[in-house]
């Protein structure tokens, strides 16, 4: 069991270094001077200059990968050349909105995805299982910021019960802020559910064809009971390593959907850095979002160990 | 012998497409995207209007008889310029298909066949796919510039390690099949194993995975043009319509419905035409899901 901890352990700081590396080589495969790109065609020579010194990328290359690796491990992932504050700030000023519009897609996407993904396995072939299928594929099909569009069209513009975008602005109380993340998180949740359904539905078929499914019928137990605490407690491992990973997958999600609702998140943080060219921020980001893709999946593995003794990495 | 195999897996791909049509839901896709393709190829003479054809006179009207889909803000015919846009988002979604597969296969098969390759390329591999797939997208374009075409490289290398984990899984297993053991004992050269014997048998996974990819890459693109850091804002593709609607949301839904519902389409149809490919290609991994 500690072995196996030990061995996913050194497995994940592997990966992370690779993202490291991925990540401090994206900006660096810039055609031309990344200096000059990031300061716009009206910026002096010396501004080019002292921009240049700044980030160090007049190092030679291992230096460089050296000092960013270090400055990584003071937890330090620059500083914003457009804000010009710490990326780590500039992150952690955009948490919130990304944060709860995270959870509560994850939540409406579970709560659409887990009754329907059960019951279409339930029901395999049934009229209701055909339609949950092909639903699913559908939704998996819209473009989320598409979605939101509609959505802004129906209930802010024609019907008024929300605005069109923002955050409420910065007076706003949690109650207030939280209604502008009605729609986005709506957006959100129904485009993720389509995934977290098919894999309800596939987990639920693997296990209603178990042998103990049958044997807690054979004794005469309740259908709902057969369901809920045999197959579905047991079909829920795999379908928890999805739930998990559409999070992380989220996040990604999120920078398209608050660019179309204006909200002041860590997705909208990014495509002003990228429209804007802050590479720092960029970078922080990538690494950030990443990292927790890496984590997430590390927790889901040593759950995985904790539940199924069978389990080795 | 490679005349017999060559005609029998030119029959399997007849084969393959009869069977899709035999399926309700896989024949709707093929049909469909039969469909878009055509009208994408024709565009120039099927169209009702030119696509950039301003007309100011006749901006942002509604869907009639004269402009089917409406017009924009420029009073550019909304159906002409959605079929247009077609073009380019095919082309892109394909292109991503095309040079994520390279890549993707290239590392996937160096990976499964060469044992000591197999530990750094599956760590690449993993930490690759730990960027979700519009993030690195855009940091890509914003490091290589945006452009078509480099919308195309970067989402070809946000692909390609999914298409190298299928085609490494496979080749794991058929590295260890007897008739690869007894090729190896011929003596025949490890490329032509790897082309022949490897590459043709991993041909199947390969194409369901690929049609996934174009759904997402389509996806994808028009994510990044409606952000405004994919393709130039002034060439039609149905995310950069959608970008241009959004700003008439209230007084023209319609110039970013139409191009919406494209998208909806295409992506469907290909989800529905690879769903059935893997479940005749390989009735193991269908699994219902």
């Amino acid at each position: 069991m500690l072995r196996s901890v030990f061995n996913r352990l050194i497995g994940m700081a592997i990966v992370m270094a690779i993202v490291v590396t991925v990540v401090f080589i994206i900006v660096r495969i810039t055609p031309g001077d990344p200096a000059a790109v990031m300061l716009g065609p009206e910026a002096t020579a010396a501004d080019i200059a002292a921009l240049r010194d700044r980030l160090g990328l007049d190092d030679p290359l291992p230096v460089q990968f050296g000092a960013y690796v270090l400055d990584l491990l003071r937890g330090d992932l620059g500083t914003s050349i457009f804000l010009n504050i710490p990326v780590t700030e500039a992150l952690a000023q955009r948490a919130e909105p990304t944060f709860f519009l995270t959870l509560f897609s994850l939540l409406i996407a579970t709560v659409i995805a887990l009754p329907v993904g059960v019951l279409s396995a339930y029901w395999r072939g049934s009229i209701f299982d055909q339609m949950a299928t092909t639903l699913a594929m559908f939704a998996a099909s819209v473009p989320s910021f598409w979605l939101g569009l509609l959505l802004i069209q129906f209930f802010a513009v024609r019907l008024g019960w929300f605005d069109t975008s923002g955050y409420g602005g910065p007076g706003a109380g949690f109650f207030e802020r939280m209604h502008h993340l009605v729609l986005p998180a709506v957006a959100l949740g129904v485009v993720s559910s389509a995934l977290i359904t098919r894999f309800t539905r596939a987990s639920m078929l693997d296990v209603l064809g178990d042998d103990y499914v049958r044997t807690a019928r054979s004794k005469g137990m309740g259908e709902a009971r057969v369901v809920i605490k045999h197959a579905f407690k047991n079909a829920l491992i795999p379908v928890l390593t999805v739930i998990g990973l559409t999070a992380a997958l989220l996040v990604s999600g999120a920078i398209v959907t608050e660019t179309v609702f204006g909200l002041p998140g860590v997705g909208s943080l990014i495509v002003s850095a990228v429209l804007r060219r802050d590479y720092p921020v960029i970078q922080g980001a990538l690494l950030v979002v990443a990292g927790l893709y890496v984590l997430i999946n590390f927790v889901i593995d040593m759950l995985y160990l904790a539940v199924d003794p069978r389990v080795r990495f | 012998m490679s005349a017999i195999s060559s005609s029998a897996a030119g029959s399997g791909e007849r084969g393959l497409v009869r069977r899709l049509f035999s399926r309700p839901t896989s024949a709707a896709g093929l049909a469909v995207l039969a469909i878009i393709l055509i009208a994408a190829v024709l565009a120039p003479w099927i169209t009702p209007y030119a696509p950039g054809k301003l007309s100011i006179a006749h901006r942002l009207q509604a869907p009639g008889i004269a402009h089917l889909f409406g017009t924009d803000d420029f009073g550019r015919d909304v159906l002409s310029r959605m079929i247009f846009a077609g073009r380019l988002s095919l082309t892109v979604g394909f292109s991503v298909v095309v040079l994520s597969s390279l890549i993707g296969v290239l590392l996937g098969l160096l990976a499964g066949y060469f044992r000591k390759l197999d530990r750094p390329l599956s760590r690449l591999i993993d930490a690759m796919m730990a960027f979700p797939d519009i993030l690195l997208a855009i940091a890509l374009v914003a490091a290589l510039g945006a452009s078509a075409a480099n919308v195309v490289i970067a989402l070809g290398i946000v692909y390609a390690p999914r298409l190298a984990r299928v085609v490494r899984a496979s080749t794991l297993v058929i590295r260890e099949l007897p008739y690869v053991e007894a090729a190896k004992a011929l003596g025949v050269p490890t490329p032509v194993i790897l082309v022949r014997h490897v590459l043709r048998n991993v041909a199947s996974p390969l194409l369901v995975q690929g049609t996934f990819i174009f759904a997402n890459a389509i996806l994808a693109e028009a994510g990044l043009s409606f952000l405004g850091v994919g393709v130039s804002p002034d060439v039609p593709t149905w995310g950069t319509m959608i970008s241009l609607g959004r700003q008439y949301l209230d007084q023209a839904p319609w110039i970013m419905f139409f191009p919406g519902g494209a998208i909806v389409l295409t992506v469907l149809s290909l989800q529905l035409v690879g769903d059935g490919m893997r479940d005749l290609l390989d009735p193991r991994l269908a699994k219902d899901i």
